[in-house]
């Protein structure tokens, strides 16, 4: 049967890469849609009804939403290929945690770090950098999240060294002086095509953020 | 034989979940209720990162976050499964659980707030309770899972329960069941099932309880 798969995505969408990454680790043929989010498609709106976002992974015809679920949706549809979740109960609930801690702490206090400034900002700074730290712990001295293969929290996580810049300027902060073996294990992903053709450049993201903040009156 | 702890507190939506899940698929598991103002050194070991309950503990290696062990659970007792077993009817409920669990910080949110915020925290219980009516319980089942409860059942079971203790504590009616009858159908049969029935928190016992702790935070936020 021929598969039919579709991706509604905006560019600089951390979510959005996640799919893009597991759909090219798969080897999967598929069709990107580049979504405007102030003038959202009927197809998103149909496909997301209850949170009209993307990433909307499209298969035959059926939605599936939020990233991580599309993540490990992939995973198991094409499983024959580049595993992406372990197959220990007690590894995947691992995996589940971090994918979690990852999308409720990192995020959050990245957003807060490029939103906010003054007080508020150094909070978020300090609380980020922590956050950044006890997932570096979490890597230890494996070359992947994983251990030796790419694996769902490198997939998770690997989006946000796109943004790594713009948290830097606007934070005024090094990651790499903070975490070099967050840095060494980005480079090492960023090495891989799928990674390297699903992230894009961060001066670009960093200038998309620049335009979004006077767009909402941030600076 | 492989022991199976469980920390939580009684009145707690998280730990019930796993309650309900432990029994729905016959494991027997020894229950240590955690005090929240003074959390033992064994529950900060065991979660260290969040320092929260659920936590289960599994051949002395523990699991944290009731989604997680719940999908824990599921995979390594596979009876009565919670999830489906296709992938897309997975993914399906999945979503559902995800969006159940980023709700349930409406609880807090409504419990502390007063006049503007509690507005506020009442139209959007209300815009949940409409996704739920209007996009979660279509096709006309019993229940998420169908005939039996699944994992989308428990995930919602804040709804079921703890949100009529809510509004006794706040003195506010926010579900009508009129409104809302896909919701209110559900909300009767799935505590209607013996073993939820048999396994909640007694809603005076939580109501007493949250009241007081209401009034102490409110006092102190007007000081």
């Amino acid at each position: 049967m021929a598969e039919e798969v579709v991706l509604l995505d905006f560019w600089p969408s951390l979510f959005g890469m996640r799919s893009r990454i597991a759909l090219a680790e798969k080897g999967i043929k598929y069709e990107y849609k580049e979504e405007d989010l102030r003038n959202k498609s009927a197809l998103l709106l149909q496909m997301n009804p209850v949170h009209k976002k993307i990433p909307v992974l499209i298969h035959n015809g059926k939605p599936v939403c939020e990233s991580l679920i599309q993540v490990q949706y992939i995973d198991e549809v094409w499983h024959d290929k580049a595993p992406l979740l372990p197959s220990d109960p007690y590894q995947k609930a691992t995996v589940r945690f971090w994918a979690d801690y990852i999308d409720k702490k990192i995020y959050d206090l990245g957003s807060r770090v490029w939103k906010t400034k003054g007080e508020e900002q150094a909070t978020a700074k300090k609380e980020f950098i922590e956050s950044l730290k006890l997932i570096e712990k979490e890597l230890g001295d494996k070359p992947y999240f994983g251990g030796e293969s790419f694996g769902y929290v490198d997939v998770a996580f690997i989006p946000f060294y796109s943004w790594f810049y713009d948290y830097e300027k606007c934070g005024n902060f090094s990651i790499e002086a903070e975490c070099p073996k967050l840095i060494a294990w980005a480079k090492r992903c960023m090495q891989k095509e799928s990674v390297a053709k699903s992230l894009p450049d961060q001066q670009k993201v960093y200038d998309f953020i620049l335009q979004m903040k006077k767009h909402f009156g941030i600076e | 034989m492989a022991v199976v702890e469980l920390f939580g507190t009684w009145f707690s939506p998280y730990a019930y979940r796993v309650i309900w899940a432990l029994k729905l698929k016959g494991i027997s598991y020894e229950y240590i209720e955690e005090d929240i103002r003074n959390k033992s050194p064994l529950l900060l070991q065991y979660n260290p990162i969040h320092k929260k309950v659920p936590v289960l503990v599994h051949d002395g290696k523990p699991i944290c976050k009731s989604t997680v062990i719940l999908q824990y659970i599921d995979e390594i007792w596979p009876q009565n499964p919670l999830l489906p077993a296709d992938p897309y009817d997975r993914a399906v409920a999945l979503f559902w659980i995800k969006f159940a669990d980023d709700k349930v910080y409406l609880m807090s949110k409504l419990y502390q707030a007063d006049g503007e915020e509690q507005r506020a925290a009442v139209k959007e219980w209300l815009e949940m309770l409409e996704v739920m009516e209007e996009h979660a319980l279509i096709g006309g089942k019993k229940f998420f899972g169908g005939d039996e409860i699944n994992m989308v059942d428990i995930a919602f079971s804040f709804v079921a329960h703890w949100l009529g203790v809510l509004e006794d504590v706040v003195g506010l009616e926010i579900f009508e069941p009129h409104k809302f009858p896909r919701v209110s159908s559900w909300i009767q049969n799935f505590k209607s099932i013996p073993l939820i029935k048999e396994n909640l928190p007694d809603a005076d016992k939580m109501s007493a309880f949250s009241k007081h702790g209401r009034e102490m935070m409110l006092a102190s936020k007007s000081n």
